[in-house]
């Protein structure tokens, strides 16, 4: 279960982010929305301890993150390319996190054949870099890296963007089955609205830094965040 | 047209926050310029006179002409690693109406405008002033004046010519030191005398004004051939595209023995070898292991005990200062990872601390041959070793936390001072400075092997105290990480 209290980011007297109150409890699958600059990546950077709140916490699992770093071992996440060391093969880079996180290769390996269908061919075994990857197969990576471990929390931000078709379709069904899972909770962001609904129990609006929408998805959760963002 | 080009370079230069964040480094440079502009105006003043007094027999306005081969040896060389062709940034221009061969003219006529074009004509012009002050003929000396203008302008091209073919091939500085390293040597061993004939062709053109054309042409043809090949560079999937090289795997299995450090040695082994900055700053090594030949084949510095420790933990410690200067900004383009991970900082930084370790033994060992020039450089260098092992190693960690800037790996590191901040100017001190006082001291007021002694029991002491030392330094990581995050997360 993650807690969110009287949480606010600020940067020189200006606010970004400002929640007073969130539950996210465990195996909840939670998807965050709103435009560019409404809080999504503070929100994800304050929950992993890069930036320091200027009031109030996050409690992840009885753990409030800005104060002990226990979270670490149940929490893993990809926000952007800057989670990935670009020297590396995909492959050195999934046994260093699996060696991070206690597993052995073997571990890590029947982990990554999970992941076959969304590399298609593309990742493993290609004698490439991860800096000369294309965006889009760097975030697959990031993506797989992130689920090395076994995670009670894996936070991806938006984890659509850049995918070509097929694979924002097969990401989409691997991120539902993960949800299913209710040891594991997942957050995720998305500027994609029929994305984030299917894959989401749970849908927060969030605008200029505040949560505007708070809601169960349903049938009519689509149209309404459609009807939310048109205006 | 060139308005607005001229105007975006110069934001270019002005809002880049490289420039804005590091004035002690624009002050570094501008004095590095200035002493630059002094020392050639000196040369060109100077140069008469000296010449005279050298060769009293000689005209010394022929002498100089055969020098100029030399010269243009030299500028060659020099410009081919520090001058580089700005190509990366017209980028965002190619979508826009603007001719390519707008573009390519307007890059390399920038470059004309160089530091490099201007510097030598601080000693062109008072030399030229000096030769017609000494009735030489003003007609003949402008024209000589002229001459060696285009002859700079040529090397400017030539450099970027020989920069394109360079950058196709693996060991890049090959071509510059065979070519450069090949005329001087034709003209050395007397094979062809090339000096003679650049000497007799300059001063042919001087006194035969209309020969000019040649060099001119020469110069056309340098910039021709340039438009050519970087208008074929214009597209994306060219050199504006980074290239990619094919992965290879290394077998470090023998890190394992370090125990929890050694998936971050093998991170650091990668680091150091896969990456343009941190290879080309391995050269670095073999550069400063030689460094003690500048010092003790000359009689002079033998009796000066002091300098013993300070070439000692120089020699031994080159890696130790050029990597560790750097900690941790080397992880910067990572870092947001590395702190949302399960990793103990602790480990993190043990494991710099091995390599920095045994680097310097390692170096310790290659640096014994010193002892060619006496007992006492081993001793004094066996001394440093320990020293730079106990104490260096963790001032240069602690240094590290200060460190705010970040890395870019996929530069070269000559002359690159991307990254650099105070720390990098301040941390000498303690590193260097300082163990060399400390010996200079005792050995003045004591002797020899007590400093030898003195500089054993401080490096001792510092290794005995380690495990303290290291969560000294690990909280002040921790303290300033949110700072670190924020600023390696900023491009430069």
């Amino acid at each position: 279960m993650i807690k969110v209290d009287n949480l606010s980011k600020s940067y020189n007297g200006v606010e970004v982010l400002n929640i007073s109150g969130l539950e996210i409890p465990k195996g909840q699958s939670f998807g965050l929305v709103g435009n560019n600059g409404a809080g999504k990546t503070t929100f994800f950077s304050l929950l992993l301890d890069l930036i320091r709140p200027s009031t109030g916490h996050i409690i992840n699992h009885d753990i409030v993150v800005s104060e002990s770093e226990a979270w670490k071992p149940f929490t893993a996440a990809f926000i952007d390319e800057s989670f990935l060391i670009g020297y590396l093969t995909p492959e050195e880079y999934f046994y260093f996190v699996g060696e991070l996180r206690n597993q052995n290769k073997a571990d890590v390996d029947a982990l990554m054949q999970k992941f076959d269908e969304i590399f298609n061919g593309e990742i493993i075994g290609k004698k490439k870099y991860l800096r000369d990857l294309s965006k889009g197969n760097q975030k697959k990576a990031g993506i797989a890296a992130a689920l090395i471990g076994n995670p009670e929390v894996v936070i991806l931000d938006e984890p659509f963007a850049n995918l070509d078709p097929t694979t924002q379709i097969r990401l989409k069904q691997f991120i539902k089955t993960l949800a299913e899972d209710k040891d594991i909770t997942v957050l995720v962001s998305s500027h994609d609205l029929m994305h984030v609904t299917e894959v989401c129990e749970r849908i927060v609006v969030l605008e200029k830094g505040q949560v505007v929408k708070d809601i169960q998805t349903s049938e009519a959760t689509l149209k309404e965040l459609e009807t939310h963002f048109a205006n | 047209m060139i308005q607005r080009f001229l105007n975006l370079e110069w934001k270019q230069y002005f809002r880049s926050s490289y420039w804005q964040k590091s004035i002690l480094l624009n002050v570094f440079m501008i004095f590095l310029a200035i002493y630059l502009i002094v020392f050639f105006i000196a040369l060109g003043v100077g140069l008469y006179p000296l010449l005279k007094k050298f060769y009293p027999d000689d005209d010394p306005f022929i002498v100089a002409n055969g020098f100029i081969f030399f010269w243009f040896l030299g500028d060659l060389f020099v410009r081919f690693f520090f001058q580089k062709l700005p190509v990366m940034s017209v980028k965002p221009l190619l979508t826009l109406p603007i001719k390519r061969a707008k573009v390519v003219n307007f890059v390399l006529g920038k470059s004309a405008l160089s530091f490099f074009n201007f510097l030598p004509l601080f000693a062109i012009v008072p030399f030229g002033i000096m030769l017609i002050s000494n009735d030489y003929q003003v007609s003949t000396v402008l024209i000589w004046m002229l001459t060696m203008l285009i002859i700079t302008l040529i090397s400017n091209f030539l450099n970027f010519i020989f920069e394109s073919v360079s950058a196709e091939i693996e060991l890049s500085f090959l071509p510059i030191i065979i070519t450069v390293g090949g005329l001087f040597a034709l003209d050395n061993f007397n094979i062809i005398d090339l000096s003679e004939l650049f000497a007799q062709a300059i001063l042919y053109i001087s006194n035969h004004p209309i020969f000019i054309v040649i060099p001119i042409v020469i110069l056309l043809a340098a910039y021709l051939f340039n438009f050519k090949i970087l208008k074929k560079k214009l597209y994306l999937d060219n050199t504006l595209k980074v290239k990619t090289t094919e992965a290879k795997s290394t077998n470090l299995e023998w890190t394992k023995r370090f125990g929890a450090v050694a998936p971050f040695m093998q991170l650091d082994i990668k680091l150091l070898t896969r990456n343009k900055r941190t290879k080309s700053s391995l050269w670095m090594l073999a550069v400063g292991l030689l460094y003690g030949l500048v010092f003790y084949t000359q009689p002079v510095y033998q009796e000066m005990e002091f300098l013993f420790a300070f070439i000692g933990i120089f020699v031994t410690g080159i890696f130790l200062i050029n990597f560790g200067q750097f900690i941790p900004a080397w992880d910067s383009g990572y870092y947001k990872l590395l702190m949302s991970q399960n990793i103990q900082y602790k480990d993190y930084l043990r494991s710099k601390h091995t390599l920095m370790a045994l680097s310097v033994i390692i170096l310790f060992v290659l640096s014994i041959p010193y002892v060619y020039f006496g007992w006492k450089i081993l001793l004094a260098h066996f001394a440093a070793a320990i020293y730079n092992v106990g104490v260096n190693t963790h001032v240069i960690l602690f240094g590290g936390s200060f460190n705010r800037k970040k890395i870019a790996l996929d530069q070269k590191a000559a002359f690159n001072f991307q990254g650099t901040g105070a720390v990098q100017w301040i941390i000498g001190i303690p590193l260097m400075i300082v163990p060399m006082v400390i010996f200079g001291v005792v050995n003045w007021l004591v002797n020899f092997e007590v400093a030898v002694a003195t500089l054993i029991g401080i490096g001792l002491t510092g290794i005995l105290l380690h495990h303290k030392l290291m969560n000294a330094i690990v909280n002040r990581y921790q303290a300033s990480k949110y700072k670190m995050i924020d600023a390696f997360s900023q491009d430069n």
